[in-house]
């Protein structure tokens, strides 16, 4: 006779699920009391493969370093070689990613463009159109086309340095956008020629055209509009890489910006951003040989974002063939955005510093994905550009000194033999060696 | 519709497309000062060439004496531009001031994103007219296909013809009168009662365009603002 109450008989720990997570029945609990989907900002949070799974090998016997601080390592990058009268020349290959006025405030759209001047880079416009400050504070700026075409207008399209055509982006390939009523301000309903305080939504095709062959037409359309002066770029969310970037080279980009899923959005569905795309780690390469396949690389350049946190990050893109990089949450996070100094008031939201992502809601204690006048206050954009210049003078830094460490004496000369991978998953994606082996997977292996 | 190719006269600055390059003719309209003096041009022999007058910022008068193809007169912000013949997709998209008059039929997307100006047609126009147009005022003769007006934030959109299916698809507040058949309805835009203040506005768009017709004979369609903040209840219109 089994007696359950015996004091004896050890009792069985509560046992949570691995597929039905925490997060997982929270959601259940969440889409069930609501009866509408998560929506957030920011990029993919899953793990993901990503350049954490690489590793450089640094030179040795058989290859011989630079010296850290005597001989020099180029970090310059032109952008729009191939039709553009005017490319641009940019002193680091590190970019600030599109990101609209409305989905940031006017102080955080200025401290970008302070930021990325300071270092000799370029920033980028973003659905809504050009505002003076941003034009004023930055000396490269990228205008982006998109479907919506909010604020779009010849005036600013010709005082622009570069043309964006967004195809899509890394944290929703295929999706439209949708920018709530909170955020729409005065100012912001104005530039987008929409009503106050109402949703504002973004269509995910283009209203004038449809497929590569019309694109190829409406590049020569910016192109007349603007004298055959502008680099364009053909901006797409990393999801068949090899065949987008294919015919963005037929449709006449002078460059491909590819972005991975763990780049940001200003607000997507929560199942978009985790389940839809590739991660960067896994779309470079497929670009990469589609350049070399079509006999462009190096000649159209490529730009790669989603998850570039650190100089490591940067040296790993561009040793796998990437011209230059883009970055956008990170650059949020130098600014202030996520900042512990403001915990309480994330508490107060439900989040905390580091975790906070509702930039959809416009209540950002940072002042930086807001269009609250009080909240927008916050950030002095002097002093955020500042640590932006900072931030990307420490990546330029990074990405130096592990090329240098490889030899090279420009960022352009890092290669893929410089790398191999620390999983099995990441050497297929990146297609550079399991560490340790010369075993590539899907490749026959070479001996040492 | 057939379209008589009768040349304007010849008493301004011409250009021959079919010896002239398209870079030339747009290089050469986008250096115009405002204060200049060559007001007329002609664009002969066009032959559906694509991109053909774009981003012109001064009150020229242009005519283009054929048929074009994508995007003539996009970004146009001034110049009073005639093309004697049919227009391909695009044609006029985001405009931001001055006139475009097609002449015979448009294709997909005309007046798409406009901001501002008159877009006239005097034939038919394909699907998507007036596609998030953004202030223009597109006055179409003839019918127009599905999806016009889709998101249309704001402006007029004229239909003399029918329209097609689901006109004015996820609207905004643009205007969209049609004196003839509507084949359906888009989602969230609703036939609204016309009152003295919208028909002189849209007789004033007639008048505008040289048209002669009954303000009187035709019906408002516009937003009917359920999507204008998100609700689940809404989520089927999506």
């Amino acid at each position: 006779m089994n007696d359950f109450s015996a004091p004896h008989i050890p009792g069985t720990p509560p046992r949570r699920s691995a597929t039905f997570d925490e997060f997982a029945i929270a959601e259940i609990q969440r889409a069930a009391a609501t009866g509408i989907y998560d929506i957030r900002g920011g990029g993919a949070k899953r793990k993901l493969p990503h350049f954490d799974d690489l590793l450089f090998l640094g030179a040795s016997v058989s290859r011989y370093p630079l010296e850290g601080y005597r001989e020099r390592c180029g970090t310059d990058v032109v952008l729009g070689t191939r039709f553009a009268s005017k490319p641009i020349h940019l002193k680091i290959p590190i970019t600030i990613a599109g990101m609209s006025f409305g989905a940031l405030s006017g102080n955080a759209k200025e401290a970008l463009g302070r930021g990325a001047t300071e270092v000799g880079t370029s920033t980028t416009t973003g659905d809504g159109g050009m505002t003076p400050e941003e034009r004023g504070h930055s000396q490269t700026l990228v205008y982006q086309y998109l479907p919506s075409r909010y604020g779009m207008n010849l005036t600013d399209l010709r005082r622009a340095d570069a043309i964006e055509v967004v195809i899509g982006q890394g944290a929703k390939p295929g999706g439209g956008g949708m920018l709530l009523g909170q955020k729409i301000s005065p100012r912001v309903a104005a530039m987008r020629n929409l009503p106050e305080g109402i949703d504002q939504r973004s269509a995910c095709r283009h209203p004038d055209w449809t497929g590569p062959d019309d694109l190829e037409i409406k590049i020569l359309e910016l192109r007349e509009l603007t004298n055959w002066e502008k680099p364009i770029y053909i901006k797409v969310g990393a999801s068949r890489p090899y065949y987008d970037v294919a015919l963005a080279i037929k449709a006449g980009a002078d460059v491909v910006v590819l972005d991975g899923m763990q780049g940001g959005t200003a607000a997507t569905q929560e199942v978009f951003i985790e389940h839809v795309g590739l991660p960067i780690l896994a779309a470079i390469r497929p670009a990469v040989q589609a350049l070399q396949d079509l006999g462009w690389h190096r000649k159209i350049q490529l730009i790669v974002s989603g998850g570039i946190r650190n100089g490591a990050d940067v040296a790993k893109a561009l040793a796998l063939g990437a011209d230059a990089v883009a970055i956008g949450t990170a650059a949020l996070i130098a600014l202030g955005d996520n900042a512990p100094e403001w915990e309480p008031e994330y508490q107060k939201l439900g989040t905390t510093a580091g975790a906070y992502d509702d930039w959809h809601e416009g209540r950002d204690p940072a002042g930086i994905t807001t269009q609250d006048p009080v909240l927008a206050a916050r950030l002095d954009p002097v002093k955020a550009g500042r640590r932006l210049a900072n931030y990307l003078s420490v990546l330029t830094l990074e990405a130096q000194a592990i090329a240098r460490a490889c030899g090279k004496s420009h960022l352009h000369n890092l290669e893929p033999e410089d790398l191999v991978a620390l999983t099995i998953e990441a050497a297929a994606m990146a297609q550079v060696p399991l560490a340790g082996t010369s075993w590539i997977p899907g490749k026959q292996a070479t001996g040492f | 519709m057939s379209v008589a190719l009768k040349l304007p006269p010849r008493d301004g600055v011409t250009f021959d497309l079919a010896t002239d390059s398209l870079r030339s003719l747009n290089s050469t309209l986008a250096a115009l000062a405002p204060e200049t003096n060559q007001t007329a041009w002609q664009i002969l022999n066009p032959r559906g060439q694509h991109a053909v007058a774009v981003g012109v910022t001064v009150p020229v008068a242009i005519t283009i004496a054929g048929h074009v193809g994508y995007y003539c007169a996009g970004m146009n912000d001034g110049a009073a531009i005639t093309i004697a013949g049919n227009a391909g997709p695009g044609v006029a998209e985001n405009m931001m001031s001055g006139t475009v008059h097609v002449k015979g039929d448009a294709s997909q997307a005309a007046g798409a994103t406009a901001h501002g100006g008159m877009l006239i047609i005097d034939g038919n126009a394909s699907a998507r007219c007036g596609i998030s147009m953004k202030g223009i005022d597109i006055i179409v003769q003839g019918s127009v296909g599905h999806m016009s007006a889709f998101m249309a934030q704001s402006g007029n959109l004229v239909i003399l013809g029918d329209a097609g299916e689901a006109l004015g698809d996820s609207l905004y507040e643009a205007r969209i009168f049609v004196r003839g058949k509507v084949a359906s309805l888009g989602a969230d835009c609703e036939e609204k009662p016309m009152n003295e203040a919208d028909r002189t506005i849209l007789a004033a768009l007639l008048d505008k365009a040289g048209i002669v017709a009954d303000a009187g004979a035709f019906k408002l369609f516009g937003s009917a603002r359920t999507l204008y903040h998100f609700h689940v209840d809404n989520a089927g219109a999506y």
